[in-house]
């Protein structure tokens, strides 16, 4: 009876859509396999069985936007060997970050008649501002199959396999025509990280950017590209400002835009 | 006399973040508090300022389980507002996504979240292994629905094809050819589904509820129709805000609702079934009733075998969809933005789901009221428990707690939706 241990992972959720998390469950095909090679510890969404800590493996949806999560996500790190935050929210703050370019008390008031019985932060922020992140997988939401690469990683002791470069790499390799260039339809995917599989493009629509910035991206040189194609400031301020907007240069070129929209 | 408690500090199998707090004196239940603790997101603030166009793929990270319904309701809702009406294989194709996620999110709900609680598995992962073939089933099932969205829709999570007037790019016939077989198996699952499900051990549980859902005049509503209840209520989607308030409670991020001047209500499965019976196809009604299910469903803890039927009638319109299919011309009508209020209500796996918008000449949003179907359910979902826990105060505490969990998750509750919810507390004094 004394197996060796399966490594257990733990699923924890912070302010997020459950869409990533989800994306575990939609493994429809691996799922029971992966059962067999890990123990589901703590993934209050599938089972009420919580195993105690520490966990091998912890994947983290959603971002720190109150004061108590604030404080959890410390305990989390504690509990976990590996950390991988999972998505937009957790890389980058998600759209829920939009509370960052204004005053949160605005927000607040708008949708909540009795306003002193919310506790939230002034800014929606990724997790790595927060704790010690040891991979960050990006996207609104993320590519299961890039999830079920990371959790093989990790069983394997090595560096996930997932590509770092552009969309634009990808929706070549696709064999898309450009929309961009054929179609003067203004596309965010030469600014934009990979993973997707440039589904937009695939569907004759620009991308919008929901898997964030790619390192080193030209956004300053993008948005020259989308203004010669009739997008205006407010346009660009917009286009830069959703799923990802917290993320560096996507936060500074909407900053950008908005300083010239006056 | 002595305080007791049932207590649920993290709600597990739903959607997001909840609690549950009962308090109990003597062989009296004296509190109730179903709570919603998902962090605020506060998206009808930021969607001030945005583009229509924009409503769909935002308000679509409301929620992962059911995109499509907050793309639906978007789009609906702007449509209306600039007078345009999408018809013809458009309209057929955005019924033909919806099919897919109510397929994948019922397929879910019945075996991954619900299933195990009747048969005493902490989860389906546990169920599995005395239960391989039906977790299986329900795997299957749950894929042919993500499938269906992905082709139509280009992901199954926040799908990107949808559009304000329709979508970017419509598939051939030729291109739904491969799915039509796959759903003829999830069809045969689905029919095994309910079959199944009919036969769970149901705790006997009944209450007059009042119903909300969409009724058309010859579909089994998914993006159209009149808001009815079984109360005599009958209006038009615009109505909505006059005949239903929303409350704020200290307890919960999600806002209460109830029908003003009435109270609670029920809106979901349960509630769709019941006011439209009659609008279900001939092989969907023939097994509700061999499931020995009469034309009302009183008993949520039976919504299960509801949500199955309501499957294997998504199977079953999908493929009638398909079969009539033709590619029309253009894969949108084209929309021009006029100043003015839009309304859209839809109906969600979960229920319906109202959007609301004040958009200026531009088409840019000045005002943005989202109602999600569980935030809805909360008044609901707590008169459940007021009625549910003085019946089996003999149980011992772990199994009463369970039970309550159970009678929470016969609304397939979706937090993460609602906050825009669970811990269980039970006190006993």
């Amino acid at each position: 009876m004394a197996k060796k241990q399966k490594p257990k992972l733990a699923v924890w959720k912070f302010a997020s859509c459950d869409g990533c998390q989800l994306s575990l469950l939609d493994c429809e095909d691996q799922l029971l396999p992966l059962v067999g090679q890990i123990e589901i510890a703590n993934f209050p969404e599938a089972s009420r069985a919580v195993v105690k800590g520490p966990y091998d493996l912890s994947l983290v949806e959603g971002s720190i936007s109150t004061p108590h999560d604030a404080e959890r996500i410390h305990q989390v790190r504690r509990a976990s060997k590996f950390l991988v935050a999972i998505g937009a929210c957790a890389t980058a703050g998600g759209i829920q970050a939009l509370r960052n370019f204004v005053d949160v008390k605005d927000f607040v008031s708008i949708v909540y008649a009795t306003p002193e019985y919310i506790d939230t932060l002034t800014k929606s922020t990724p997790i790595a501002e927060h704790v010690k992140v040891d991979f960050e997988l990006r996207g609104c939401p993320i590519n299961k199959e890039q999830l079920v690469e990371v959790i093989g990683a990790f069983l394997q002791g090595r560096k996930p396999n997932v590509r770092q470069h552009s969309v634009c790499i990808e929706c070549k390799r696709r064999g898309n025509i450009c929309v961009m260039v054929a179609h003067g339809t203004p596309c965010l995917g030469p600014a934009t990280h990979t993973g997707c599989g440039a589904i937009c493009p695939s569907y004759d629509r620009g991308c919008y950017g929901c898997y964030g910035p790619m390192e080193s991206a030209n956004a300053g040189g993008l948005s020259l590209v989308w203004e010669g194609l009739g997008a205006n400031q407010s346009d660009l301020v917009q286009i830069y400002r959703t799923f990802n907007a917290y993320a560096e240069p996507f936060y500074t070129e909407s900053r950008i835009h908005e300083s010239k929209e006056h | 006399m002595k305080a007791k408690s049932i207590k649920v500090d993290y709600l597990a199998r739903v959607e997001g973040e909840g609690g549950l707090y009962v308090k109990v004196k003597g062989r009296q239940v004296v509190d109730v508090k179903l709570k919603i603790f998902e962090p605020p997101r506060f998206f009808e603030a930021f969607l001030r300022g945005r583009s229509f166009r924009e409503a769909p793929d935002i308000t679509a990270r409301i929620c992962g389980i059911c995109p499509i319904a907050y793309q639906m309701s978007a789009a609906h809702a702007m449509e209306n507002a600039f007078g345009v009406k999408v018809e013809g294989p458009l309209r057929a194709l955005r019924r033909l996504i919806y099919c897919g996620e109510w397929i994948e999110s019922h397929a879910l709900h019945v075996y991954m979240l619900h299933a195990p609680d009747f048969l005493g598995y902490e989860d389906a992962i546990q169920m599995a292994k005395d239960h391989g073939d039906v977790v299986q089933q329900g795997l299957s099932l749950k894929k042919t629905g993500n499938e269906l969205v992905t082709l139509v829709g280009g992901r199954e999570i926040h799908p990107i094809n949808v559009r304000v007037g329709g979508f970017y790019k419509v598939p051939s016939k030729g291109d739904l050819a491969p799915i039509a077989e796959k759903l003829k198996r999830a069809r045969d699952a689905a029919l095994e589904t309910v079959r199944w499900t009919s036969k769970l051990p149901f705790p006997e549980f009944e209450r007059d509820y009042m119903f909300v859902a969409l009724r058309h005049p010859d579909e089994y509503p998914f993006n159209e129709g009149r808001i009815v209840s079984n109360k005599g209520l009958d209006i038009a989607i615009q109505d909505y805000e006059r005949h239903f308030a929303e409350e704020h409670v200290q307890y919960s991020h999600a806002l209460h609702s109830i029908v003003r001047g009435e109270g609670p209500y029920f809106v979901g499965p349960m509630a769709r079934y019941s006011l439209n019976f009659d609008r279900l196809s001939p092989l969907a009604q023939e097994a509700a009733r061999e499931a020995g299910l009469g034309p009302v469903c009183r008993n949520p803890f039976q919504s299960i075998v509801v949500r199955s039927v309501e499957t294997l009638y998504a199977c079953d319109e999908a493929l009638r969809i398909i079969e009539e299919y033709a590619m029309p011309e253009a894969p949108a009508v084209e929309v021009q933005p006029r100043a003015g209020n839009g309304f859209g209500c839809t109906e969600a796996p979960r229920g319906a789901l109202y959007h609301r918008y004040r958009l200026d000449d531009h088409g840019i949003i000045l005002d943005a009221k989202i109602v999600p179907p569980t935030s809805q359910n909360q008044k609901t979902i707590e008169q459940d428990l007021w009625e549910f826990v003085p019946k089996h105060f003999d149980l011992p505490s772990d199994k009463l707690r369970w039970q309550c969990e159970q009678a929470i998750r016969n609304y397939d509750p979706c937090i993460s939706c609602s906050t825009h919810f669970l811990k269980l507390k039970i006190e006993r004094e």
